[in-house]
């Protein structure tokens, strides 16, 4: 059995006198021990939602969490405020986006190290600071007994986001959730925490549980992939399988949208049109839909279910399933030629009914993702 | 930290000395003046320049202030034209009484409204909530004179819970020391007139906690909540800590740094606004001190005062900004 099992979880946003949100419209995956899983998706589609859900971490107002999370056996959603404290920290580890808003800015990292081995560990005082000293110096931190002493302000952005992972794995957890754990970095930094998360997971067995929009990211370091639109999950298959032969047109878009260093000059990049508010509610069909250019009628049937068109454990959501060859093949064969969109800038508000036409620019943030991409790539490779 | 206290000290003189050109200008430039308001309406033109004459008044004001400086540089603030006293002596006599107002007034505000705004935030929307919020406001609303003549005709005429007037009761044998009356019981060990200048204390410092308490409310709620929704809250729960460490460690130690800011600048403010109150109460601190002051023109101690009031508020701030680099690292002084 799976080591963390979700079924249908759902999260809806309440509040009086407004409509439900449905963050998190039924979205099931499995874990197993040792095992990467990716959750992917754009801004917006409940990755983190997910995730908080996962930790008990949502706010106890306004938010209704239906589904189940068993977690070697006792279900995460229903757990009381206390058991799920003594989980969190110890079982569960979470590493979240931002590391200098992580970090409480008055209280020395040493402080906030050594409270969760208190906490969890029983270890005090000199012993307790030991232990800090050598988890600090084992996620790569040099001269870790100064920098307990010192406040995340006087750290670089990099070493407070290991600070953050010495935290997360001090008590050894069965599984470690990571929340965009290298976007608020810069592409250097960002490859040698992944390289030291990979090592982490893979020295400890731990099962890691990642969380974030960066194809490349999933590309370096997942087992398992799960695409995840407008609250459910759209396309599951192991990473390779994905990477070959993404076969949801919201996967296929995604990857076909990364822009290649070896494409010709001027190149225009291919986005997927529109934006996650152009969204039908899954009970009245393929939230994708309006975006989808392989949409006919069939799609607006109710929810598409979950089928494995291609090949047994490759999981997509769609009634129109691209199944012919690859990423690159299809954007030939989908999109059009770049000289035949004239409104090149209706792809950038997504209002166009030939809203995919070529951009010029890329935006810096798109851009790290590329070149991160790239590397990853790379290592993945090697 | 020392070259910054010294640093902050030495910015005292500037300060104090272009604080004093103004009032010079000021006085000078106000009707009246000390001979009239000693002679009354009568006053024939001779007395008064008489008068003036005794007081140096007829010299140029740059001459006046002249000798004000020379004065100062020997520590020595003039003699009070009401009393003849010097004013140094006024203020060592009135001040104590002042000091002990406000330091038990920001006790109340301090020991009330922290922990008032933290359930607040911590409950929001609940009634506690309400009552808080709601409370604070009618409290920054309220004229403190009225707030004060409410809480004595209620608590020392109508209940006779508390005395009406006075710092103690008169007669009390009592050994004066530091001049703060219920330090002075406590270490002379007469805890009976200690507790008896403490219940003089009540109403009046309830009175004049009004203000700093409904603010210190509002700013802690405010601040509580937007530190509940800080990233690092949430780390400190993905740890699984337990609540009080979560709170206090967490959710408290951050919160309560724009309180301190707040803190510094209220306590500053209510020495100088603490005159209402004292004149209701009959506090002889240096609030009824200043009125009378003002009223007979009473230059050197009304510059002393106000030189003394704005010597505190440096000081004050100091200590406030010498509390922050204790609790932020972020603005530690090197």
């Amino acid at each position: 059995m799976a080591l963390l099992s979700v079924d249908e979880l759902t999260v809806t946003f309440t509040q009086r006198g407004r409509r439900d949100v449905k963050a998190v419209s039924g979205v099931s995956f499995d874990v197993d021990q040792g095992q990467v899983v990716g959750l992917v998706g754009e801004s917006g589609c409940g990755k983190s939602v997910t995730s908080l859900a996962l930790m008990g971490l949502l706010p106890s107002r306004g938010v209704k969490v239906g589904g189940r999370a068993d977690f070697d056996g006792t279900d995460l959603l229903t757990l009381s405020g206390r058991r799920m404290r003594d989980l969190r920290g110890s079982q569960l580890a979470m590493i979240f986006q931002d590391p200098l808003s992580s970090l409480n800015p008055v209280v020395p990292i040493g402080v906030q190290v050594t409270e969760i081995l208190t906490r969890h560990r029983r270890l005090k005082g000199e012993a307790a600071r030991k232990e800090a000293a050598s988890l600090l110096d084992r996620v790569g931190i040099p001269d870790p007994d100064r920098r307990l002493k010192e406040y995340p302000h006087q750290l670089s952005g990099g070493m407070r986001q290991r600070a953050l992972i010495a935290m997360a794995v001090a008590c050894a957890p069965r599984l470690l959730i990571a929340d965009e754990p290298t976007t608020a970095l810069d592409v250097t930094i960002q490859a040698q925490i992944l390289e030291l998360l990979k090592e982490l997971v893979d020295q400890e067995g731990t099962a890691l549980l990642m969380i974030t929009h960066d194809l490349g990211v999933v590309a370096g370091l997942c087992d398992q992939v799960n695409v995840l639109y407008a609250g459910k999950v759209v396309e599951s298959a192991a990473r390779r399988e994905l990477f070959e032969a993404p076969t949801h047109p919201y996967a296929n878009g995604l990857l076909g949208s990364i822009p290649r260093l070896d494409a010709p000059r001027g190149e225009p990049l291919r986005p997927v049109r529109g934006s996650i508010n152009d969204t039908i509610a899954w009970e009245d069909g393929c939230a994708f839909a309006p975006r989808c250019d392989h949409y006919t009628l069939e799609c607006l049937q109710g929810t598409p279910v979950l089928g494995e068109p291609r090949k047994p454990g490759h999981q997509v959501r769609c009634v129109n399933p691209v199944l012919s060859g690859g990423a690159a093949e299809l954007r030939r064969s989908v999109l059009p030629e770049p000289d035949e969109v004239p409104g090149a800038d209706a792809a950038a508000d997504g209002t166009g009914p030939e809203g995919d036409g070529p951009v010029e620019k890329a935006d810096p943030a798109e851009k790290d993702a590329v070149e991160t991409a790239g590397t990853a790539e790379k290592e993945a490779g090697a | 930290m020392l070259r910054l206290v010294v640093r902050r000290l030495l910015q005292l003189i500037p300060t104090l000395l272009g604080l004093s050109v103004l009032l010079f200008i000021w006085l000078n430039r106000l009707p009246g003046g000390p001979a009239a308001a000693m002679l009354g309406e009568r006053a024939t033109a001779a007395d008064k320049a008489r008068i003036e004459a005794a007081l140096g008044l007829d010299q140029p004001v740059w001459i006046q202030y002249g000798r004000f400086l020379k004065r100062l540089s020997e520590l020595n603030l003039g003699v009070s034209t009401q009393t003849g006293q010097p004013v140094w002596d006024e203020f060592t006599r009135a001040f104590p009484a002042t000091v002990e107002l406000g330091i038990s007034a920001m006790i109340i505000a301090i020991a009330v409204g922290v922990p008032l705004g933290y359930f607040a935030a911590r409950r929001r929307g609940s009634w506690l909530d309400v009552t808080a919020v709601s409370g604070s406001l009618v409290g920054i609303c309220i004229p403190v004179f009225f707030l004060a003549f409410l809480l004595k005709a209620v608590f020392a005429v109508q209940l006779g819970w508390f005395p009406s007037f006075g710092r103690q009761t008169t007669g009390i044998d009592a050994t004066e020391v530091t001049g703060f009356y219920v330090l002075d019981g406590i270490l002379t060990g007469e805890f009976d007139a200690a507790w008896d200048a403490a219940m003089h204390l009540v109403l009046p410092a309830l009175a004049l906690s009004s203000i700093p308490l409904a603010i210190i409310t509002r700013m802690t709620r405010a601040s509580v909540l937007e530190v509940l929704g800080e990233d690092y809250v949430r780390t400190a729960e993905s740890k699984g800590l337990s609540r009080q460490v979560v709170r206090g460690r967490h959710v408290l130690r951050n919160a309560l740094l724009p309180v301190v800011t707040a803190i510094g600048l209220l306590t500053g403010g209510l020495l100088s606004g603490a005159v209402l109150t004292e004149s209701v109460f009959a506090f002889g601190g240096i609030g009824s001190f200043i009125k009378t002051a003002i009223d007979e023109r009473d230059y050197p101690v009304l510059v002393g005062f106000i030189m003394f009031i704005a010597a505190a508020y440096v000081v004050i701030n100091l200590l406030v900004d010498l509390a922050y680099s204790l609790i932020d690292p972020r603005v530690r002084v090197h």
